[in-house]
């Protein structure tokens, strides 16, 4: 019952914003609108906002990696693709009878997942950090995302799966919950959106509570002073590789999603410009905190897509000078650049504190 | 038997022998203070105990058990716990976080936040649990290091230097702590320049010159040492010359 208590205690804590009854009033609020959003709107739009909601969990890992370990991976793309060619593959052989979606959406990202265990081991445990982390782990996704887009021939193929090369891998069957007098196909529409919005809820208060748990507050440790809490008895590589398991996981969580809701997958979701826009979305709402990251990375992409629609090639350049003019001016993030900002006349003297 | 224990332990960076063939032994329960003029290869030997250098040749050991080749954070779960010089706190966590990152392994979760409080008032941090540690005066920071350090309730604790920039006053005063941690029977090996402190606290004193043990003994025998107190002034000299 105390364990009860204290485990959902830690939907608040110290490393993150919101606290209080307010705060999840707020929430609720928030949600319930989310839930009501299908009624007020058409079928496209809806999947537009699904399309939206994908990538929110490759964010949230890219938070939990580097807001809160202070590790920059750069190639969070890999375990993006790497799961949503998997589930291509694996539901193109399998069909999607009997909710094979589901296994092979649990399959794909634990694929994701083994690929960071291997490559994560090799980082951490030779102790590479720092700048050289984001080179290496970048460079994993350009090499990944070369390789398929030399798969064109024929001879490339998983089964009955052609890999297609750059044009990349269509028709797979969309996520299908079996469902009593007749399989509910999860297609760009409102039951989709439901699934993906409770699986956005479920990933952002479950990392709410692992953020605040003991695990959290070492990895938050190590962000600060690896030395010290090395010093403090923890082996920092596995709270780091555990870290990017779990990222690696939520980005190809993001991937499978994304390919079964376009039905589509190709390299170039492997390449530099999606490899360096999940960096942008994260880093302009404020990396280190979780509501920040969810609610910067949907503003940055709505905004994008906007500026997409009304002048294709300058959407990319302005997303540059989004994150210079953020590393420049706000480097925690936009989010807490404003807080600070309406907080300044009413921050008292006695504090100090920021 | 020693706590801590090295056995001709040796370390060269490329044709520098930092750390030339030191025996060193660490009864149970003493405060023994490595000095020695600057380069003489304290801070090296402090790493080599930590685990931070391997030693190019020798052995170590912690309580009968050989960790020569063992990780730091390995050592500090056999019972060492160390303070740096220079404070390594979490600056952007709160104090009360810092604590409760240390502790969060070594009590019940259920008396975690009563415990902290205790350190806390301990500490004379109470009232600034919940400011950012990087906004704490430089002592206060010094303090917390301390205080993380002790809360591991290590066999060994090792003070890198615990004195440095702290006013006679704060250097008194931790001297008091060493030694009311000292009656509750922890082994404390500390680097230290400050001869006021180790006076204070020092059972036994071990002078490092050159990479070698030069001298051992307790601080009245140490002070009284012609060849110590020559190579202190040497070095002196040297520095008044340059």
């Amino acid at each position: 019952m105390n364990a009860t208590f204290r485990f959902f205690s830690r939907l608040e804590g110290p490393q993150t914003l919101g606290r209080g009854p307010l705060f999840w009033l707020g929430f609720l609020v928030v949600l319930a609108g989310a839930c009501a959003y299908p009624l007020f709107s058409d079928g496209y739009t809806v999947g537009n906002t699904v399309y939206f909601f994908t990538w929110v969990f490759m964010a949230l890992g890219l938070s939990l990696i580097w807001g809160y370990g202070g590790a920059l991976s750069f190639g969070q793309t890999a375990f993006f693709g790497i799961a949503g060619y998997s589930y291509g593959v694996l539901t193109i052989n399998f069909g999607a009878a009997y909710g094979f979606t589901l296994v092979a959406l649990v399959l794909a990202v634990l694929f994701a997942a083994l690929f960071a265990v291997l490559l994560g081991y090799f980082l951490y445990f030779g102790r590479i950090s720092g700048v050289f982390l984001g080179i290496v782990t970048l460079s994993v996704t350009l090499v990944l995302e070369r390789f398929m887009a030399q798969t064109a021939g024929p001879e490339w193929h998983i089964g009955k799966a052609r890999l297609n090369g750059f044009n990349g891998m269509s028709a797979m069957p969309p996520l299908t919950l079996p469902w009593p007098g007749g399989d509910l196909v999860l297609f760009p529409d409102v039951e989709l959106y439901y699934v993906v919005l409770a699986l956005m809820v479920v990933v952002y208060l479950g990392l709410r509570i692992l953020v605040n748990s003991p695990f959290g507050n070492v990895l938050v440790a190590i962000r600060e002073n690896p030395e010290r809490a090395e010093m403090l008895g923890y082996d920092i590589r596995k709270y780091q590789l555990g870290a990017f398991v779990i990222g690696a996981m939520l980005a190809g969580l993001s991937g499978v999603l994304y390919t079964s809701w376009g039905q589509y997958i190709t390299p170039s979701s492997m390449g530099m410009t999606a490899a360096a826009l999940p960096i942008v979305w994260v880093a302009v709402g404020g990396r280190s905190d979780l509501t920040t990251t969810l609610v910067g990375t949907l503003v940055v992409l709505s905004v994008f897509q906007a500026l997409t629609i009304h002048g294709s090639q300058y959407a990319l350049v302005v997303m540059g000078v989004l994150l210079v003019l953020t590393v420049l001016l706000a480097p925690q993030g936009l989010a807490f650049a404003f807080a600070r900002l309406i907080a300044r006349p009413f921050r008292s003297r006695k504090t100090g504190d920021v | 038997m020693a706590i801590l224990e090295t056995r001709a332990l040796n370390k060269r960076f490329g044709g520098l022998h930092v750390t030339n063939n030191v025996d060193l032994a660490l009864e149970p329960g003493e405060v023994h203070c490595l000095i020695g003029p600057n380069g003489a290869g304290k801070s090296t030997l402090f790493r080599l105990v930590l685990g931070e250098h391997l030693p190019s040749s020798g052995q170590i050991l912690f309580d009968g058990e050989d960790i020569t080749a063992f990780k730091p954070f390995q050592r500090i779960r056999r019972g060492m716990s160390v303070k740096f010089q220079v404070p390594g706190i979490f600056k952007a966590l709160s104090v009360r976080q810092n604590l409760e990152i240390a502790m969060q392994h070594h009590y019940e979760p259920a008396h975690l936040v009563a415990e902290i409080g205790r350190l806390l008032d301990f500490l004379k941090l109470a009232p600034d649990a919940d400011r950012l540690a990087g906004n704490l005066s430089h002592g206060q920071k010094q303090w917390l290091e301390i205080g993380m350090a002790v809360s591991l309730k290590p066999k060994l604790l090792l003070l890198d230097e615990p004195t440095a920039g702290m006013s006679p006053e704060e250097t008194h005063a931790t001297g008091e702590m060493v030694q009311r941690l000292n009656a509750d029977g922890m082994t404390v090996l500390a680097v230290e320049h400050d001869m006021a402190f180790v006076r204070q606290v020092a059972q036994k004193v071990t002078v490092l010159h050159l990479g070698q043990v030069f001298a051992q003994g307790t601080v009245d025998e140490i002070v009284a040492d012609e060849r110590v107190a020559a190579i202190y002034l040497g070095q002196v000299a040297e520095t008044a010359h340059a």
